[in-house]
């Protein structure tokens, strides 16, 4: 090749360089625009799951990072008439508790399974509030799989967050109580009152959930919860606040001391008193509720004993970390040695040292003592303060690269700060007082520190205003650089408090697609047409219908010989197999809500006919071109009348 | 042994390939299937391409009134013994090492390719024609016979018939009747 030919080649070469460096400036400008970091295209999809708590919705919601489209509400601890949650006869069960049937609750907490201190995004688990409950969450289906109550314990907030191998899923009390509850007057609260902290066990394989063994504690307010990670693990840290003990106007009377406590409890220890027998076996009653994904169906079996560990009784099992005014959340960083301590009603932050509190525990550098259980040292547990942070601290999150953020409720922002140095990095307004935020596995030891998402708890002028009453409002700030950025706005449904996310790619390839009609084993399952019937129990006013679905018509579709009075149970198997085909049913007079059933399911409602006549149902899902031809009749005759059962479909 | 008789036997052998891999693939693609649907076609049986494929197929076919695709047909009987018959001939035929024979078995195999071709397609016409008149959804003159081999539209479906290992190897093992046939011809020619 000739000497002119190179020097043309490098001409060219420079050339497409140049060109190519422009073209990364262009990109970079484009990167810059926060349009385009949370634009995901049609037919495109999200990089991370985000779930956040539905807070008095009772339901858990799903959604897509960083576009803030909401994929799908996952009913937990309330009825949804969506899909007949809470009103099949096979989900009625996952309702029960010991004060019965309790259609709704308030869900704050999602957490998601781990091991090693990392999300392996088998399930998620979450707390109902109100009525102490704990829900599993499959994270395959998408479903609740299990619901256990929470004896002891009112106002079950400081839930449900789970050690680092998901070892438990822990719940404290927010509410002290007479334990046993009793008949007693209020005004002797002091000293007689009781917090219950719970550790549920998980099965490594399941994950069933069992109440293993509770704490009793002194009767303080138990606020939140965090595991320990890594030298900290086998200890949990849980915020107090009205260390007062006061019964009456505690937005005054609990505010009086000028440090509540972080109770540090060693579980592991917990456990070796258990091994050893020194608990007590108390008499209480709890639910323990579990749906079968192959059954579909859900059963629920009273419990009546909890073991009981005294930690004025068991030395070292609890120390309290004296931190400043009504500390509110408890975060521990991906290492495990800074213990942060929101005081809501201060202006910064204390962060503890598990080192430093470990020396303390050994040199028995204790400032008292608390209903016997020893006061750590302020002074020497302590790591470091964020100054002048903000107003009103409440949850901290990490990003994995020595960064920490934590909310403020009264002065409305997210505060970037710096582990160690404790130095302020950035801060970005919130629209408007935001309560928790989430980075996905910002609570583990290996968050994904890419976005943080802050749930706010007023929305005013966000949104187009919908009267009096709107959505929340939650902001997606970008913090993969050095100064965080705002990108988006969504609005949320009910009211989130805590949140949970996982990268997509950890969880969208095990979601199922739809269950397998050879695996059903419901009682009343079809597996083809042929095997649908209608059945009288003897001669009572008992029915089963067997009824299949498959686009598009219901077999059998015509049904004689129903008496008013009778009840009838309508038992339909889905016979779809193919992603997202559901069929679902609806029937006229029914006191109860549709059924929307997946492919392979078989659910079931109860109808109670109450006039004779001639009653029409069909399909409530678009589930095909002729899904408005999918219909049917049942004749209901006299409760004296003789028609024997019949059922067709076709004339066959 | 002389090198034909190797090609012979071994193209012979190829068809037997026939009983462990599908001949035939039909594969049906719409927006609502973004995984496409489809059916493999073996010597003896119609097999989902993936699971309960061919449920959803034949739920979707039948609005139109076309018959379920069959569990059985009389050619999953007989295609297994022809193409049994048909490899233990030329394995015979390699041992003998008459390039003749070899040819008059390239023949044999093309005449009855060309049968079982035109039975598919006659299965194909059938099944894309033979609509129930109560069909839910009729469209005048519109057919649904997938194409025999190719891409064709047929109505919201892009439907693609190509044939898969077990016709390749088939093949294959039917050209090597014939190379061995030009590859002793020209043998003798020298040795002549």
């Amino acid at each position: 090749m000739k000497l002119t030919n190179y020097i043309a080649h490098f001409v060219i070469l420079f050339a497409l360089a140049g060109s190519a460096c422009t073209q990364s400036n262009n990109n970079g400008a484009l990167g810059g625009s926060a349009a385009e970091k949370v634009y995901v295209a049609p037919g495109e999809q999200d990089e991370f799951y985000a779930f956040l708590s539905g807070g008095y919705s009772g339901n858990l919601t799903v959604y897509g990072l960083p576009s803030g489209r909401m994929l799908k509400e996952i009913p937990v601890f309330s009825q949804f008439p969506t899909s007949g949650y809470g009103y099949s006869e096979e989900t009625i069960p996952m309702f029960n508790t010991s004060h019965g049937f309790i259609p709704w609750d308030d869900l704050h907490h999602p957490d998601i399974s781990q091991t090693n201190g990392e999300l392996d995004g088998r399930w998620i688990f979450a707390n109902a509030n109100n009525t102490p409950r704990i829900a599993r969450i499959s994270l395959e289906t998408f479903e609740t799989e299990e619901i256990i109550e929470v004896p002891n314990s009112a106002g079950n907030h400081s839930s449900s967050f789970i050690t680092e191998n998901t070892e438990y899923v822990v719940a404290g009390t927010r509410f002290s109580v007479p334990i046993p509850q009793r008949d007693m007057s209020i005004d002797e609260y002091k000293g007689n009152f009781k917090g219950a902290i719970s550790f549920i066990s998980v099965d490594e394989e399941h994950g069933h959930m069992d109440l293993s063994f509770q704490i009793m504690m002194p009767g303080f307010n138990y606020d939140l919860g965090h595991p320990g990670r890594g030298e900290s693990h086998g200890w949990f840290f849980f915020t107090t606040y009205n260390t007062e003990e006061a019964n009456t106007l505690l937005e005054v009377n609990a505010s009086q001391n000028d440090k509540d406590f972080i109770a540090a409890i060693n579980w592991k220890l917990a456990e070796e008193y258990i091994a050893q027998g020194k608990f007590t076996t108390m008499e209480t009653e709890y639910a323990h509720n579990i749906y079968d994904e192959r059954t579909h169906t859900g059963t629920s079996t009273m419990k009546k004993e909890v073991r009981v560990l005294d930690p004025t009784e068991l030395p070292g099992l609890v120390y309290f970390l004296p931190t400043p005014k009504s500390p509110h959340g408890v975060d521990v960083d991906p290492s495990g040695e800074y213990i942060v301590g929101a005081g809501k009603l201060s202006a910064s932050l204390t962060v503890h040292s598990f080192t430093n509190m470990m020396e303390a525990i050994e040199t028995e550098n204790f400032d008292g003592e608390a209903y016997g259980i020893p006061i750590l040292n302020f002074e020497k547990i302590t790591a470091g303060q964020v100054e002048s942070a903000g107003l009103g601290p409440l949850h901290t999150e990490f990003d994995g690269r020595g960064n920490a953020y934590t909310t403020f409720f009264i002065s409305s922002e997210v505060v970037k700060w710096e582990l160690g140095s404790w130095e302020v990095i950035d801060r970005k307004p919130t629209y408007y007082s935001v309560g928790h935020l989430m980075i996905p596995g910002g609570n583990s030891r290996s968050p994904f520190g890419k976005y943080v998402v802050a749930m706010n708890k007023i929305t005013k002028d966000r949104y187009l205003p919908t009267g009096p009453e709107m959505e929340h409002s939650a902001q997606l700030y970008d913090i993969s650089g050095e100064k965080m950025e705002l990108l988006l706005d969504f609005p949320t449904h009910g009211e989130p408090h805590y949140a949970a996310g996982a990268p997509a790619s950890l969880i969208a390839p095990r979601s199922k697609k739809f269950y397998q009609l050879e695996d059903n084993e419901h009682p009343y399952a079809v597996m083809n047409e042929s095997e649908t019937k209608v059945v009288r129990e003897g001669n009572s006013n008992i029915v089963h219908v067997s009824m299949s679905t498959i686009r598009s018509h219901f077999s059998p579709d015509n049904i004689e010989g129903i008496k008013v009075g009778d009840k009838v149970y309508f038992h339909i198997t889905n016979l779809e197999q193919d992603f997202d085909v559901p069929h679902g049913v609806a029937m006229i007079g029914a006191n109860t809500s549709e059924l929307l059933i997946m492919p392979g399911q078989t659910k079931t409602f109860l109808w109670e006919p109450d006039k004779v006549g001639v009653w029409p149902f069909y399909c409530t899902d678009f589930c095909s071109a002729l899904h408005q031809e999918m219909q049917g009749y049942v004749r209901v005759s006299p409760s004296s009348s003789n028609i024997e059962l019949s059922w067709s479909l076709d004339g066959e | 042994m002389k090198t034909s008789k190797y090609i012979m036997i071994c193209g012979s052998l190829l068809l037997l390939s026939l009983f462990v891999m599908p001949m035939w693939n039909i594969t049906l693609k719409a927006p609502q299937y973004p995984d496409s649907i489809g059916m493999n076609i073996w010597i003896n049986k119609i097999e989902d391409m993936n699971p309960n494929d061919i449920k959803n197929i034949n739920l979707m076919n039948h609005y139109v009134g076309m018959a379920e695709i069959p569990e059985h047909m009389k050619e999953f009987d007989v295609f297994p013994i022809v193409i049994g018959v048909m490899s233990v001939l030329g394995i015979i035929v390699g041992f003998i090492g008459n390039k003749n024979l070899y040819l008059a078995w390239f023949i044999a195999m093309c005449i009855l390719g060309a049968i079982g071709m035109y039975d598919f397609y006659a299965w194909e016409y059938e099944y894309g024609h033979n609509l129930n008149p109560k069909a839910a959804i009729k469209i005048p003159g519109q057919g649904y016979q997938p194409p025999l081999i190719g891409v064709k539209e047929i109505l919201n479906f892009t439907a693609i018939s190509k044939p898969m290992m077990g016709a390749y190897l088939l093949f294959l093992g039917m050209f090597m009747s014939l190379y061995a046939y030009f590859f002793e011809r020209k043998l003798e020619k020298k040795e002549a």
